[in-house]
């Protein structure tokens, strides 16, 4: 069959969209790695439910979403399904799931992928017990584990707060936050204005750095030129505060400063893309339907620019709305009548955007790492190596890659890519846009031939309500 | 190292699955993937880089950054933090870069 509408991802905004479009009479099918609805935000969120330390908006908002799409009837829902292939002029999405591949056809895309955790190049954080801080909260969420000894939560952004009252709750005993980003950060801030209409963001923002002081958090402020010490794994963290060295001993660096839109399938794709100065990331560009310059697919959610949970489901359903429009169900009128709530929802849960892109902007060496520090993860290139090729005249990452292998692992350039770039537009004295972004290829993850060859539609799980 | 919190979960939501670390049997809670077993089994290392040989355990824990592949019942190069344990799962590290065998075979489909 072919399908009006595939959504890729079932976070807040692929749930979200699905849910719109079967109730606009859409036939629809969602494709989702995890296997269960929730996406990284909402991760597990029917199975963790009853763990305390996840009390609050993840359990109740995620669980009434999840619980609401798994409630509708009539979306083909395919958990444990990865995308490797998409053509989106035939409409062809290729998958890959239990050891087999199959093609599902639809009139229209929506990538509701998400984001990904901006990856933070530190001397060190290839070692072992170094992760992000969203790997920390995966493990709670789905596995209830929390980490032992002395944990250090260094970085900015509020999953550090949010991830840090969790871990207390948790029983984690010895926590450190470091937060990097100046003291100025907070009066440009607050220029951006939004904080009436983003009052209850606010609120639960503050209502966590209380709970983080009234269980104890040790934050130390300030934070700058983060390294990971250790032989085989890390056992001291040090940083400057000021003109002062400091070093803590470490079994467990959480890293985090912020996510960013994972653009992998949308660049594959050749969309057009914008770079985003003041959050340091590409984005594709979107109109406000989340529309992209191909005519058949559309982006929702935080993988068209980081708004969070609540803006992604708005996101997801105007897509979805859009979607019912351009396949002839409703003109363009009845689409403004029916979008009102969600873009009302969307412009409500974007207000206080402004105010935390300012108050946690990533600083500037997240694209500027030490001479020392190891960039590309896979193939163990330093941020010496690529300011050298770019000295030698590699003027973008697709040539460093030529150069160096930089971006030609397994990972695709996913975790170096962009700070590929960022060095050579430093070296060379030029612009992002100018060095451009690597172009990712299919397939989008790794298979096998045998995955390949087993050309099986029927192994692929499929659950309809 | 990371630890399980058998109090906060109850036993109807923790359910525990057996499976192999490095050869050691772990269990875990069902729904972790093969990635959190790695970390929860305290091993020190998930696979050594085909480059340099160093040590790594997963970063990401969401399918990007690829430090967690391993070798998963007799298949290389999975992404362990997307592959959900199953009982009697064999998880091993995955040592320098992947060598081709004679013995290489696809999972059977189901």
């Amino acid at each position: 069959m072919i399908y009006d509408l595939a959504i890729v991802g079932a976070g807040p905004a692929g749930m979200a969209a699905g849910i719109e479009a079967a109730a606009l009479g859409l036939s629809v099918t969602v494709l989702d790695e995890q296997p269960a609805p929730g996406g990284q935000v909402f991760r597990a969120v029917e199975a963790a439910s009853g763990d305390a330390a996840l009390a609050g908006e993840f359990r109740d908002a995620g669980g009434a979403l999840a619980a609401a799409f798994r409630a509708v009837r009539g979306i083909a829902y395919r958990p444990q399904t990865t995308l490797w292939h998409l053509d989106p002029e035939a409409g062809l999405l290729s998958v890959v799931s239990g050891g087999a591949t199959a093609e599902i056809q639809a009139r229209r895309i929506l990538l509701a992928t998400g984001a990904q955790e901006r990856p933070v190049p530190i001397a060190g954080w290839t070692l072992p017990g170094v992760m992000s801080a969203g790997a920390a909260q995966i493990l709670l969420k789905t596995a209830g584990a929390v980490p032992d000894g002395s944990v250090v939560i260094a970085g900015q952004g509020p999953l550090c707060w949010l991830l840090a009252v969790q871990l207390l709750r948790a029983g984690v005993e010895r926590l450190t936050l470091l937060e990097t980003g100046s003291g100025g950060a907070f009066r440009d801030a607050l220029r951006a204005g939004g904080l009436w209409t983003g009052r209850k963001l606010l609120a639960k923002g503050l209502a966590l750095m209380r709970e983080t002081r009234a269980r104890g958090l040790r934050v130390v402020r300030n934070v700058r030129d983060l390294r990971a010490e250790g032989d085989g794994r890390i056992r001291t963290v040090r940083w400057r505060q000021g003109s002062r060295d400091h070093a803590l001993a470490c079994d467990t660096l959480l890293l985090h400063e912020g996510v960013i839109p994972s653009t992998h399938i949308t660049r594959a794709l050749g969309l057009d893309h914008d770079w985003d100065a003041r959050q340091l990331c590409w984005r594709p560009r979107l109109d406000r339907w989340g529309a992209t310059s191909h005519a058949n697919v559309a982006v929702a959610g935080d993988g068209g620019g980081i708004g969070g949970w609540e803006a992604a489901a708005a996101g997801g359903r105007l897509a979805a709305i859009d979607a019912a429009h351009r396949l002839g169900r409703f003109d363009a009128a009845v689409r403004e009548t029916r979008a009102a709530d969600a873009s009302k929802a969307r412009h409500a849960a974007l207000a206080l955007r402004p105010f935390l892109d300012r108050l946690y902007r990533p600083g500037p060496g997240v694209l500027a790492p030490t001479d020392d520090t190891i960039v590309c993860r896979c193939e163990e290139i330093t941020a010496g190596q690529i300011r050298d090729a770019a000295r030698l005249g590699a003027a973008g990452p697709n040539q460093v890659k030529a150069y160096l292998r930089a971006g030609m692992g397994p990972c695709q350039g996913r975790m170096c890519g962009t700070v590929v770039a960022g060095l050579i537009a430093e070296t060379r004295g030029t612009s992002m846009e100018s060095v451009g972004a690597l172009r990712p290829r299919a397939p989008f993850k790794p298979m096998t031939v045998g995955e390949l060859a087993n050309q099986r539609p029927d192994a692929i799980p499929e659950l309809t309500a | 190292m990371f630890r399980r919190r058998p109090e906060a979960r109850p036993a109807t939501q923790d359910r525990l699955v057996e499976v192999f670390v490095a050869g050691r049997p772990l269990r875990v809670p069902e729904g972790a993937s093969a990635a959190a077993a790695v970390l929860l089994s305290g091993a020190p290392a998930i696979r050594t880089t085909p480059v340099g040989g160093a040590p790594r355990l997963p970063y990401c824990m969401i399918g990007i950054c690829f430090d967690c592949l391993a070798e998963i019942d007799g298949v290389a190069n999975r992404q362990s933090c997307l592959v959900p344990v199953a009982p009697g799962m064999r998880i091993e590290p995955q040592i320098g870069a992947r060598v081709a065998r004679a013995d290489d075979t696809a999972p059977e489909a189901a």
